[in-house]
């Protein structure tokens, strides 16, 4: 670059951040607190903060996190693209050898204070290595073997997450796909690449188990079919589901507040995590459920906004990545919640309890603070104006 | 300053990633679009809807019992009342689907086998093993605790499974409460199990009027969809038997709702107190019946029957109130409150249904032997038969078509007339106006007596408030042709030559009647009250009330009064009116002499058993009877005192040799316990006739 920027210290500090981005997290991160203290204040004798206080942590922690990102240039992950993959694939397979079961899937590490749960931080570390292997074939986008080998680097990491949580797979591909897309992967792989989805699907759910051979746990298939049918499924499934969209329902339109019983009487599973956009429906009804889908759809607007200012091609995929990751899961979980998706156990972001998950998305929000800066910069120094 | 490396240079944005872009946030729009439609479809148009459901969630209604109405005597002195019990149940809902999977099977193929006719039916089926060791170990907890093993308790769980499938399995009524606090406090080591609280009907008095009170349990489903328990609630507590179920409605009060908030795994959540509906206790009923006459009336019946079966029935002539009423042998009506056996049940329905539980006050029928005679005399005095003054020679014997008939012992009784002939109970008087009433009746001979009988009562129910009486039989060319016939169409059906005489087809299955049409004998038999004449001890004591009462049939009954439970009337219970039928005067004093010699003259049938009776104050109005049966003498007392407070007893033994031998010093220790006359003999008679 020929014109230095402007001498300013220090520098790092000077540069732009999105503050509807950072408006949206912050809004976000406080609905949490607020639900969280609605749901778990007796869950803990004696303690009614002690979930509110522990996400609050993991908030505090997350947004340092996430500010020291966004002053960093992201594009310097790219150099170091075959460490992050490396990381994310030992991740995996820590967790598949030392880890903990949470209701029959295999999901997290026991730390001290808190477990990790590496298919959370994957999904960031997945978009940062995906992106940056398209940015080195990004000359032969049209070749099927770039798609070939992109869909390969995804789906080894997917198809190892879904050996034990089938949603954050999904996760994984849903990413995938959108790096593929925003990276202009011609329609006819994108047609071949759902036909393949469409085969390997029905070989799953149909013909595998015909042939006797058990790919899906029963359990699994019930949590995925039972929103089709809510009340005819007498199991545990399609009980969460019913309860969800009674705790949902009978908020109506401003909510039932301290009357609340759906929550309260335990008659919502998982109501921290899963179902945590459940007890906002039941509290506060369809103002307060309408007003926390405003700010995801404002996470992804932003997210949609950032992918176009961004300064280079990665940093475009990453916020295409990560629109996709945030669209996709509170899509998935809000569509659980209001009883028209399967029961998956993707957590809705910043909203569910949960280190890793909240984590992973202030990761994320840092990553798109830090497109956003380096793109404005960028632009500003070329003084090329884009519009806000 | 920053390295750009190949390929990833400032790429302005291209039409392609434009369109690209576009379409992510079409896609995204879309996916907003769905979740808000969906959002205020769930939370603004159904919102009601689910509202309601979370209520229902929340919201555990658990039945309140109330308690039934206790049941009073005349003095209101209790005859039935409640006592809670603790009951242990097992809910069908927390067994595994093997359990009850294995006791459907059972079910069907024990039915295949009670299906094949009798003989063929092969071994029993046996029972299915418990399904698994854990339900093992949670039949053992329990069996220990309500001293019954394992096996037995699955079983029973298999039986209940079969017959009800959905209702909760009664393990055992009335455990000690310490059993309540012990499951209670154990719920992990008694899944599934309920203990519960509730009424049983409590009987201070023991065997005292068991068979009238009646019996009371769950309603089934037949019953619910029947109109007489139209509003009631499954799981209520009716009556089922006798008094119980003739007057439920008052008896059944309304169970009460208690409605509390849960959580998810039902447990009743602290402080949260909702609405409830108390129950209503069921109201009370008076009877009419005096406790201290039931009581001695019983205590005689046993005694001086000497445990052969009999009954009594003591009523207020005036208006039919029955002031006791009495069937022996008898039994504690305790025990049908708990679940007995199959060998106990037997034992009270008795051979041929004529056990404990069997009301002979009203369901016994009997022929009725000579206390039938003053029914006779007030027929022939009303026809013009006979005159009371009308002196006729009695030698003994008397030649009635082809067959010589006797007074018992041949005793000779030279001239009687009406009172003579009912104080002495001279048969031949009897039989001649059994002859006249034959021979001067048209061209049918079987209306004379029979219609002035039926008038009184006979041949059918008299309308008493309690189910199952019996109508008893009054002969006449009509029933006897009806029991010819269906002798014939028997013996077709079961192959037996019309030929064979009817005691050979009797040892074949059939021997309802012998094929010989109606004749002489019968009215006579009718006369003196034998032959195929038959009446229950209710039935003749409402035809001497009608004497009593110069010709007032009244309908006898026990329920008097609903009260509160305080005892304040509510209402009284109205009966149907009694039916008149004409008794000259004249010749009722007649018949009453006749009926008061026998009690209260020497030489009376049961004078001697009234022996120190103070028959100036109180007269006692009264007629032996003495049936002979196949099995031996039935004998029968009934006597009617017209005193301020009048009363009319009847009483029968079975097998009691003669009336005044059994059944007139039962009858006379009842008298004298209603009217409190203490130097009364009471004893067994010597009296020669019947």
């Amino acid at each position: 670059m020929s014109e230095p920027p402007p001498a300013r210290l220090p520098a790092g500090l000077r540069l732009p951040f999105d503050p509807l981005l950072a408006l949206a997290a912050i809004g976000l991160m406080a609905a949490s607190l607020v639900t969280l203290q609605a749901s778990t204040s007796t869950d803990v004798p004696g303690d009614p903060y002690f979930y509110v206080t522990r996400q609050a942590v993991f908030f505090v922690v997350g947004t340092l996190v996430a500010i020291v990102l966004s002053r960093i240039d992201y594009s310097r992950l790219r150099e170091l693209k075959y460490g992050i993959y490396g990381l994310m694939i030992a991740g995996l397979l820590l967790v598949a050898i030392f880890g903990g079961d949470t209701r029959g899937s295999r999901r997290a590490i026991q730390l001290p204070f808190f477990e990790v749960q590496a298919s959370e931080l994957g999904k960031v570390l997945l978009i940062a290595a995906l992106a940056a292997f398209v940015v080195d074939r990004s000359r032969r986008l049209g070749e099927r073997d770039t798609t070939a080998r992109l869909v390969l680097v995804a789906m080894i990491p997917a198809i190892f997450v879904m050996s034990s949580d089938l949603g954050s797979g999904l996760v994984y591909i849903a990413i995938l796909f959108a790096v593929l897309f925003v990276a202009g992967v011609s329609w006819r792989h994108f047609a071949g690449l759902l036909t393949l989805a469409a085969v390997s699907i029905t070989l799953v759910l149909v013909a595998a188990p015909a042939l006797g051979v058990t790919v899906l746990e029963s359990y699994q298939v019930e949590r995925l079919t039972s929103f089709l049918e809510p009340s005819s499924v007498a199991g545990d499934a399609g009980y969460q589901q019913n309860q969800s969209r009674i705790a949902i329902g009978s908020g109506q339109k401003t909510g039932r507040g301290e009357r609340a019983t759906q929550s309260p009487l335990n008659f919502l599973p998982e109501d921290r995590t899963d179902f945590a956009f459940a007890v906002v429906g039941e509290r506060w009804g369809f103002a307060g459920a309408g007003l926390v889908l405003s700010l995801y759809a404002l996470l992804v607007w932003r997210g949609l906004r950032i992918l176009t200012v961004a300064k280079n091609l990665y940093g475009a995929l990453i916020a295409g990545g990560i629109v996709a990751m945030l669209l996709f899961q509170v899509f998935i979980n809000v569509g659980m919640n209001v009883g028209i998706m399967p029961i998956t156990g993707i957590p809705l972001p910043l909203l569910s309890y949960g280190g890793s998950s909240v984590l992973s998305t202030l990761l994320a929000i840092g990553l798109l603070q830090s497109i956003y800066a380096q793109g404005r910069f960028a632009a500003a120094t070329k003084r090329r104006s884009l519009p806000f | 300053m920053m390295m750009e490396p190949t390929g990833d240079r400032r790429t302005p944005i291209t039409p392609q990633l434009a369109l690209r872009v576009a379409l992510l946030g079409g896609v995204a729009l879309a996916l907003f679009a769905v979740v808000f439609f969906r959002l205020w479809y769930l939370q603004v148009l159904s919102g009601d809807k689910y509202l309601a459901e979370a209520r229902v969630n929340r919201v555990r209604e658990l039945r309140i019992q109330a308690p039934r109405g206790k049941i009073v005597d005349r003095n209101g002195r209790v005859i039935v009342r409640n006592r809670q019990a603790v009951v242990v149940e097992l809910d069908p809902a927390k067994l595994p689907d093997e359990e009850r999977e294995n006791a459907a099977e059972w079910g069907k193929r024990a039915g295949e086998r009670l299906a094949r006719p009798k003989g063929k039916r092969g071994e029993p089926i046996p029972y299915p093993p418990i399904a698994n060791r854990a339900l093992e170990v949670r039949y053992r907890n329990l069996g220990a605790v309500v001293g019954k093993s394992a096996r037995r308790i699955h079983r029973e769980v298999v039986r209940s499974l079969v017959l009800v499938p959905y209702s909760a399995i009664r393990i055992k009524t009335d455990v000690p409460e310490s059993v309540l606090a012990h499951i209670s406090e154990r719920p992990e080591r008694f899944a599934g199990v309920k203990v519960e609280k509730t009424y049983l009907r409590d009987y201070p008095h023991d065997t005292l009027a068991a068979q009238i009170l009646g019996t009371v349990g769950e309603i089934t489903p037949k019953q619910l969809k029947d109109p007489r328990y139209r509003g009631v609630q499954q799981g209520t507590v009716i009556g089922t038997d006798g008094l119980e179920r003739e007057y439920d409605r008052y008896l059944r009060g309304v169970d009460g709702v208690e409605r509390v908030q849960v959580d998810a795994f039902g447990r009743p959540v602290p402080n949260s107190a909702l609405k409830r509906e108390e129950p209503i206790g069921g109201q009370r009923l008076r009877l009419s019946l005096d406790l201290a006459l039931q009581k001695t009336g019983q205590l005689a019946l046993g005694n001086i029957g000497g445990g052969r079966p009999g009954a009594f029935v003591a009523l207020d002539p005036r208006d039919g109130q029955v002031l006791g009423m009495g069937s022996y042998p008898t039994f504690d009506p305790a025990v049908l409150t708990k679940p007995f056996t199959q060998k106990r049940y037997e034992q009270l329905t008795g051979v041929g249904g004529v056990g404990p539980l069997f009301n002979r006050a009203i369901s016994g029928r009997y022929p009725t032997g000579s206390t039938f005679k003053a029914i006779t005399a007030l027929a022939g005095l009303e026809k013009g038969l006979i005159t009371p003054g009308a002196v006729i020679d009695d030698a003994g014997c008397i030649q009635v078509g082809e067959i010589e008939r006797c007074n018992a012992k041949k005793q000779a009784y030279g001239s009687v007339d009406l009172s003579r002939a009912l104080q002495v109970s001279s048969d031949i008087y009897f039989y001649k106006l059994g002859i006249n009433a034959f021979y001067n009746d048209g061209d049918r001979g079987d209306v004379v007596i029979q219609r002035y009988a039926r008038k009184l009562g006979f041949g059918r129910p008299t309308g008493i408030d309690l189910p199952g009486e019996d109508s008893g039989v009054v002969p006449d060319k009509k029933w006897r042709a009806e029991r010819n016939q269906a002798e014939i169409e028997c013996r077709k059906e079961k192959k037996i030559p019309q030929s064979l005489n009817v005691y050979a087809a009797g040892a074949q299955g059939c021997g309802i009647a012998d094929g010989r049409p109606y004749n002489l004998g019968d009215t006579v038999n009718v006369a003196i009250g034998q032959g195929d004449l038959q009446a229950t001890p209710l039935q003749l004591a409402v035809s001497y009330a009608a004497i009593a009462n110069k010709g007032r049939v009244v309908v006898p009954h026990l329920g008097r009064e609903i009260e509160r439970a305080n005892g304040e009337l509510v209402q009284r219970i109205e009966r149907d009116p009694a039916s008149r039928i004409k008794m000259d005067e004249e010749d009722r004093q007649a018949v009453a002499d006749g009926l008061r010699r026998a009690a209260g003259e020497p030489g009376g049938t049961s004078a001697d058993v009234f022996a120190g009776w103070p028959h100036g104050e109180l007269p006692v109005f009264g007629k032996t009877g003495t049936a002979q049966t196949s099995k031996g003498d039935q004998s029968w007392y009934v006597a009617y005192v017209p005193a301020k407070q009048p009363i009319v007893v009847a009483v029968t033994v079975e097998r009691g040799g003669f009336g005044a031998e059994t059944a007139a010093p039962i009858a006379c220790r009842m008298l004298a316990k209603f009217y409190r006359v203490e130097n009364a003999a009471c004893v067994g008679g010597e009296s020669v006739t019947r």
